[in-house]
C-alpha cells in the first residue's frame, strides 16, 4: 500500500522519466564500454538508449565526441543481439551527420542489408543511406535496386523511402533505378505500392511528358494500396492545373470516379482535389461537396476535421457550394473537439449573411480561449474576410479583436490581429480612428518589438491625418521612456511624421525631440538629431522628400553600391540615381506568398524565394556578364515575360523587356521543342521602328532539344524623340537547323540549313519605361510638385469602358504607375474616383498623375500629369489617347 | 579472444576470414570498413575482425587494436611491386603500443598463383628477421584452395594458449 502512495505520488511529480538527470559527458564516458573485448547487449544497449535520448533532446555533440562514439559503437557489431544492433543502427543515423569517417560501417551495413536476418535488412538500409554519399552510392547501387523489388515488404519500403531521400545527393545515380521503381509500383503491398509511386514520380516529375504518361498509365490499371491512389489524386490535379485541358479529360474523370472510391481516406482526397481545382464549374463541385458534407456527419472526429478544414478553405472562392452546406456547419458549433467547431464557425462568418455576424461572434467567444494560437489565427483570417464583406460591422469585429490582443498568445497570432486591425483601417475610413486607438493601448503593453514597430510605423503615417493628431503622442512618446531602443528609434520617426505634417505639433514635437538627443543609444539619437534638424528649416520640399517618404530604392542594391563606391576611389559624389529602384510586389504576388501549399513532395511551388532581392537585382546580376551591357549604367526595369510564339509550338518563344537609361536590352528565351533538332546560332532578327538603332545582337550559340536557351539584342531608345520610344517591332527568329538522332540528341551531319520562323510583334509601352514608386504621402508630394513640375493635362472618354473599376485597372496596367493612397480600391456605387499615381520615368525622372474618372455612358477621364520633365509629361499625355 | 586480420587491398583477407568461419569460398567485394565474425576452431572462440585494406581505411586500423590477442597479417605473394609496401605497413602496425603483446601469423597468401614469391622470399622481403621480442610464425596458404590455414590456426591456437 505505501509503495502504492509512493508511485503516486512520483507520477504526480513528474518524476516518471529514468532518463531525467542524465548528463552528456557521463553518457560519453559510459559508452567507452563498448570497447570492451565482451559486450554486454543489455547494457550496451541501456546506454545507446540514454545517448539517443540525449540526441533527441537536442543535446549537441562535437565533431571528435560524436567520432569517438561512433567508432565505439562500431565495435559493437561483434555482438549477435537483435536488439543491440538494430540499436546501433539507430544510433548510426543519429551521428552519421555529425560524426567524421561514418563510411566505416559500410560493408557491415551491406552484409546487413543482404544477410538472412530479416530483422536486420530495412534498418541497416536506412543506416546505410545515411552514412552514404553521392560517390559512395555507386558502390551500393547494386545491393539498393535489388532491394527495391524484395519480396520482403519492409525492405522495399525501406529502400523506396531511402532512395528517395538519396535524391537530394545524387539524382542522376536514383534515376538509374527507376525499373526497379517500376516493378515495385505493381507490388501487392500497399506501403510498398505507395512508396513506389513517391519515387517513380519523383525521378519523373521535371519531365511533363513522362509524368503525363505515368498518370495515364497508372489510372488505367487501378492501384491496390489506397495511399497510392491518394497520391496519384495530387499527381493527377497538378497536372490538371499545370495543363489547360478541359475537365472533360481522362485525368478529370479519374478523380471524378475517386469519388465513388470504397476508401474513405481516397473519397476524401479526391473531393479536396476537385473543390481545390481553379477551374471547378458548380455542376462538377456538386458531388465533391456532397461527399464533404456528408463527412460532416461521420462518428469519426478525423473525418469531420478534414471536411471542415477543406469546406473552410474554400469558402472564400466557391461561396455559394459551400452555403450549402450550412446546416450541416451548423450542427458542427458544438461540436466537443474545439478545432471542428472553430473551423464551423469560422467557415460560417465567411459565407455567413450580416445578420447572423453577431451571433457567431458571441459563439465564438465562449470558447476562444480554449484553443490553441493556430486555430485562433484561423478565426482571425475569418474575421479579416468578415471586415472587408461587412464594413458596417467593422466596430462589433474591432472589438472583438481589440479583446484577442489583450489576451495571451504567440507573435503570430499577435501579428495576426494586428495585421487584420491594420487591414480594416485601411480599407474602411470609418474604422480608422477606433482602429489606431486599439492599437496604441495594445503597444502600451507588447513584448514583441517587431509589432510594436510595425504599429508605431503605422501611427507615424495616418495619426497625422486624423481629426484629432495630438492624442497620440502620448502613446508614442511613453515608447520613448519605457522601451528597448529599436522601439525608441521607430517610435522618434513616428513622431518626427508628425512634425512634418502638423504645423501646429511642430514646436511640441521639436521639445520631444530635443529630449531624444539624449538618449543612450546611438540610433535613437541620431535619428532625433537628423529630424530635428530637418523640421528646424521649415522647407516643406525637405519635410517630403526626407521625413514623409520613404527611400525608393531597393534596399540591398544599396548596400551593394555603396560597397562598390567605397572600393573605388573617385572624385565623384555618390549618386543615387544610379541605384536600382525597389519593385513593389503586386497585390497577386503577396497572395501567393500567402498561399503556401501543403503538399509534400507534390506542391507547385518551389521554395519560397527571399523577397528582399527584387526580381531586377536578379537580372541586372545575370546581364551585366553579357558584353556591352555593363556599360549601359544602372537597369531601370524589366518587364513581365511577353510570350512572342504560342506555347504549343515548334519553337517556344518568349521576351523580357530590360530598360535601362537610354537602352532597352531585349531577352528572348526560346525553348526547342523539336526531338529531331538540334537549332546553332539562334538569334531574333527585329525590324525596329523609327527611331529606334541596334546597338548589338548576342546570339544564342547552340540549342538543343527540350532546353531553353537565350538571346539578347541591345538597341538604343530614339534620342530626343520621346514620342518615337513608344513602337512596335517585327521579329523573326534566324537559326541553322541540324537534324538529329531524336535518342542520342547528336546532329547526323555536320552541315546544317539555315531558317527561320516568324514571331508576333513586340511593342515597346509606356508603362515598359515606367517604374512603380510608392508614394507614402502622395498629396503633399503633389502639392509641392504644383511650384516645381511641369504639368500637362488633357480629358478623354473611354468609350470602352464599363464601369470605373474596369478603367482603373486597365489606366494602372497601361501606365505602369504605382496607385498611392488605396485609391486603385473604387468604393461601391459611386460614379466618380479620383486615381493617384506616382512613378518614375527611365533617367529617373519623377510622374505623377491625378485621373479624375467619371461614369456616364463609358468613363470620362481628366488625367494631369505632373512631372520633372515637360517632355515625358506630354509622352504620357499623348500616348494616353 | 580477439584477433585482426589486416594486410593490404586484394590480399585475400574476407575470403580467408569466411574460409575460417563457413569453411567455404563466398564471392567477396572490396570492404569498405569491416567484417566481424565469431569463429570457431577446435574449442577456442575467437572474435576475428576483418579491416579493410583500401589506403583510405588504413587509417582507421588503429581505432580497433586496443585488447587484440592476435594479429593475422595477409600477404599477396603474387604482388611483387606492393610487397614494400606491405612491410611498411606491417612494421609500421608493430610500433603501435596496444599490440605490443599480440602475437603475429604472417599469411603468405595466393601460393597457387604461378610466378609467386616464395614463403622465404616473402619472409625476406617483408623483412621479418628484424623481428625480436614477437611471437611470430609465417605460413603459405592459399585461400581459395583451403591449403595451409589449418596449420596456421592450429599454430595460432597453441601460441595463444601457450600465452594464458
Amino acid at each position: 500500500m505505501s509503495s502504492f502512495k509512493r508511485d503516486k505520488k512520483e507520477e504526480e511529480d513528474g518524476g516518471g522519466n529514468p532518463f531525467q538527470n542524465i548528463e552528456k559527458t557521463t553518457v560519453l564516458q559510459e559508452a567507452r564500454t563498448f570497447n570492451d573485448t565482451t559486450v554486454n547487449p543489455r547494457k550496451c544497449t541501456h546506454i545507446l538508449t540514454k545517448l539517443l535520448y540525449l540526441l533527441n533532446q537536442g543535446e549537441q555533440l562535437g565533431a571528435k565526441e560524436a567520432t569517438d562514439a561512433f567508432f565505439a559503437m562500431t565495435k559493437l557489431f561483434q555482438s549477435r543481439d537483435v536488439i543491440l544492433r538494430r540499436m546501433v543502427y539507430l544510433g548510426i543515423k543519429e551521428l552519421s551527420s555529425i560524426a567524421d569517417d561514418v563510411i566505416i560501417v559500410t560493408s557491415s551495413l551491406t552484409k546487413d542489408m543482404t544477410g538472412k536476418e530479416d530483422l536486420y535488412r530495412a534498418a541497416a538500409i536506412r543506416a546505410l543511406c545515411s552514412i552514404t554519399d553521392a560517390t559512395m552510392l555507386q558502390s551500393i547501387e547494386r545491393y539498393m535496386k535489388q532491394a527495391i523489388v524484395d519480396r520482403n515488404s519492409a525492405v522495399s519500403s525501406a529502400a523506396l523511402v531511402s532512395s528517395l531521400h538519396m535524391t537530394k545527393l545524387a539524382p542522376d545515380v536514383v534515376k538509374r533505378w527507376v525499373n526497379e521503381a517500376q516493378e515495385a509500383v505493381n507490388s501487392d503491398n500497399i506501403m510498398v505500392q505507395y512508396h513506389a509511386l513517391g519515387l517513380l514520380y519523383h525521378i519523373r516529375k521535371t519531365d511533363r511528358l513522362a509524368v503525363t504518361k505515368l498518370v495515364a498509365k497508372l489510372t488505367r490499371m487501378s492501384l491496390k494500396s489506397p495511399y497510392a491512389v491518394c497520391m496519384l489524386i495530387r499527381i493527377t490535379a497538378k497536372l490538371l492545373e499545370e495543363e489547360d485541358s478541359g475537365n472533360d479529360s481522362p485525368q478529370f474523370e479519374f478523380i471524378e470516379s475517386c469519388l465513388r472510391h470504397k476508401s474513405e481516406m481516397v473519397v476524401y482526397e479526391a473531393a479536396h482535389a476537385i473543390v481545390n481545382l481553379k477551374r471547378t464549374t458548380s455542376r462538377e463541385l456538386a458531388p465533391a461537396i456532397s461527399v464533404l458534407q456528408l463527412f460532416c456527419g461521420s462518428p469519426k472526429p478525423t473525418l469531420r476535421f478534414a471536411a471542415v478544414r477543406t469546406l473552410n478553405q474554400v469558402a472564400i472562392s466557391h461561396p455559394a457550394a459551400v452555403t450549402a452546406c450550412n446546416l450541416d456547419l451548423e450542427n458542427l458549433i458544438t461540436d466537443s473537439n474545439r478545432s471542428i467547431a472553430t473551423l464551423a464557425i469560422t467557415t460560417l462568418l465567411k459565407t455567413g449573411a450580416e445578420s447572423s455576424v453577431d451571433r457567431l461572434m458571441k459563439q465564438i467567444a465562449t470558447f476562444v480561449s480554449e484553443i490553441s494560437d493556430e486555430f485562433k489565427v484561423v478565426v482571425v483570417q475569418a474575421i479579416r474576410a468578415l471586415a472587408l464583406k461587412f464594413p458596417r460591422k467593422h466596430s462589433v469585429l474591432m472589438n472583438f479583436l481589440s479583446a484577442m490582443l489583450r489576451d495571451e498568445g504567440g507573435l503570430e497570432y499577435k501579428a495576426s490581429i494586428a495585421d487584420t486591425i491594420i487591414t480594416i483601417i485601411e480599407d474602411n475610413p470609418e474604422a480608422k480612428e477606433t482602429g489606431l486607438a486599439h492599437l496604441c493601448e495594445f503597444i502600451e503593453d507588447c513584448e514583441h518589438t517587431s509589432l510594436a514597430v510595425r504599429i508605431l510605423h503605422l501611427l507615424g503615417k495616418e495619426g497625422p491625418r486624423t481629426k484629432q493628431p495630438s492624442r497620440y503622442i502620448r502613446f508614442i512618446y511613453n515608447r520613448v521612456i519605457l522601451e528597448n531602443p529599436t522601439v525608441r528609434a521607430a517610435a522618434v520617426s513616428a513622431m518626427a511624421q508628425f512634425g512634418a505634417t502638423c504645423p501646429d505639433l511642430l514646436e511640441n514635437i521639436q521639445v520631444l525631440l530635443a529630449r531624444c538627443q539624449m538618449d543612450s543609444d546611438d540610433e535613437v539619437r541620431d535619428r532625433a538629431t537628423y529630424y530635428s534638424n530637418i523640421l528646424g528649416q521649415q522647407d516643406k520640399g525637405l519635410y517630403n522628400s526626407y521625413i514623409l517618404e520613404t527611400l525608393q530604392v531597393s534596399i540591398p542594391s544599396l548596400e551593394r553600391s555603396l560597397k562598390e563606391y567605397a572600393q573605388n576611389s573617385t572624385e565623384l559624389p555618390f549618386d543615387i540615381k544610379t541605384v536600382p529602384i525597389a519593385t513593389i510586389p503586386t497585390r497577386e504576388e503577396t497572395e501567393l506568398e500567402k498561399h503556401k501549399s501543403e503538399g509534400m513532395i507534390i506542391s507547385s511551388n518551389g521554395p519560397v524565394k527571399p523577397t528582399t532581392v527584387s526580381r531586377e537585382e536578379n537580372f541586372a546580376e545575370k546581364l551585366s556578364f553579357i558584353s556591352g551591357v555593363a556599360e549601359l549604367g544602372p537597369l531601370f526595369r524589366s518587364s513581365e515575360m511577353v510570350e512572342l510564339t504560342e506555347s504549343e509550338t515548334e519553337y517556344f518563344v518568349r521576351c523580357i523587356k530590360h530598360c535601362y537609361t537610354n537602352h532597352v536590352v531585349l531577352q528572348f528565351d526560346c525553348l526547342n521543342t523539336l526531338s529531331d533538332q538540334l537549332l546553332e546560332d539562334v538569334r531574333v532578327q527585329l525590324d525596329p521602328s523609327e527611331g529606334y538603332t541596334i546597338v548589338s545582337e548576342i546570339p544564342c550559340p547552340k540549342l538543343p532539344y527540350n532546353e531553353t536557351g537565350t538571346t539578347y539584342v541591345i538597341l538604343k531608345f530614339p534620342e530626343n524623340d520621346l514620342p518615337n520610344s513608344v513602337g512596335t517591332f517585327g521579329a523573326v527568329l534566324k537559326f541553322i537547323v541540324k537534324d538529329c538522332d531524336p535518342n542520342t540528341g547528336l546532329p547526323d551531319t555536320d552541315e546544317g540549313y539555315d531558317d527561320e520562323y516568324m514571331l508576333e510583334d513586340l511593342e515597346i509601352t509606356l508603362g515598359d519605361q515606367i517604374q512603380k514608386i510608392n508614394k507614402v504621402n502622395w498629396p503633399a508630394a503633389w502639392e509641392e510638385a504644383a511650384q516645381t513640375f511641369v504639368e500637362m493635362e488633357d480629358t478623354y472618354s473611354l468609350s470602352s469602358m464599363n464601369t470605373l473599376e474596369e478603367a482603373v485597372k486597365n489606366i494602372i496596367q497601361f501606365l505602369g504607375l504605382q496607385p498611392a493612397e488605396r485609391s486603385d480600391k473604387v468604393p461601391e456605387g459611386k460614379t466618380t474616383h479620383t486615381l493617384l499615381l506616382a512613378g518614375m520615368f527611365r533617367g529617373g525622372i519623377d510622374i505623377l498623375v491625378r485621373a479624375k474618372l467619371a461614369l456616364a455612358d463609358g468613363v470620362t477621364m481628366q488625367l494631369t500629369v505632373r512631372s520633372t520633365d515637360g517632355d515625358v509629361a506630354e509622352l504620357i499625355t499623348s500616348t494616353v489617347g | 579472444m580477439r584477433i585482426l586480420i589486416l594486410g593490404l587491398d586484394g590480399a585475400g583477407k574476407t575470403t580467408i576470414l569466411y574460409r575460417l568461419q563457413v569453411g567455404e569460398v563466398v564471392t567477396t567485394i572490396p570492404t569498405i570498413g569491416f567484417n566481424v565474425e565469431q569463429v570457431q576452431y577446435k574449442n577456442l572462440n575467437f572474435q576475428v575482425w576483418d579491416l579493410g585494406g583500401q589506403t583510405s581505411i588504413r587509417p582507421y586500423w588503429r581505432c580497433y587494436y586496443s585488447n587484440t590477442d592476435a594479429i593475422i597479417y595477409v600477404v599477396d605473394s603474387a604482388d611483387k611491386e606492393r610487397m614494400g609496401i606491405s612491410k611498411d605497413e606491417l612494421f609500421h602496425m608493430l610500433r603501435e603500443e596496444e599490440l605490443g603483446d599480440a602475437i603475429l601469423v604472417v599469411l603468405a597468401n595466393k601460393q597457387d598463383i604461378p610466378g609467386c614469391m616464395s614463403l622465404k622470399e616473402v619472409h625476406q622481403a617483408l623483412g621479418l628477421e628484424a623481428l625480436k621480442n614477437r611471437t611470430f610464425q609465417i605460413f603459405k596458404t592459399s585461400a581459395t584452395k583451403g591449403e595451409g590455414l589449418d596449420m596456421a590456426m592450429e599454430w595460432l591456437a597453441n601460441a595463444l594458449k601457450n600465452k594464458k
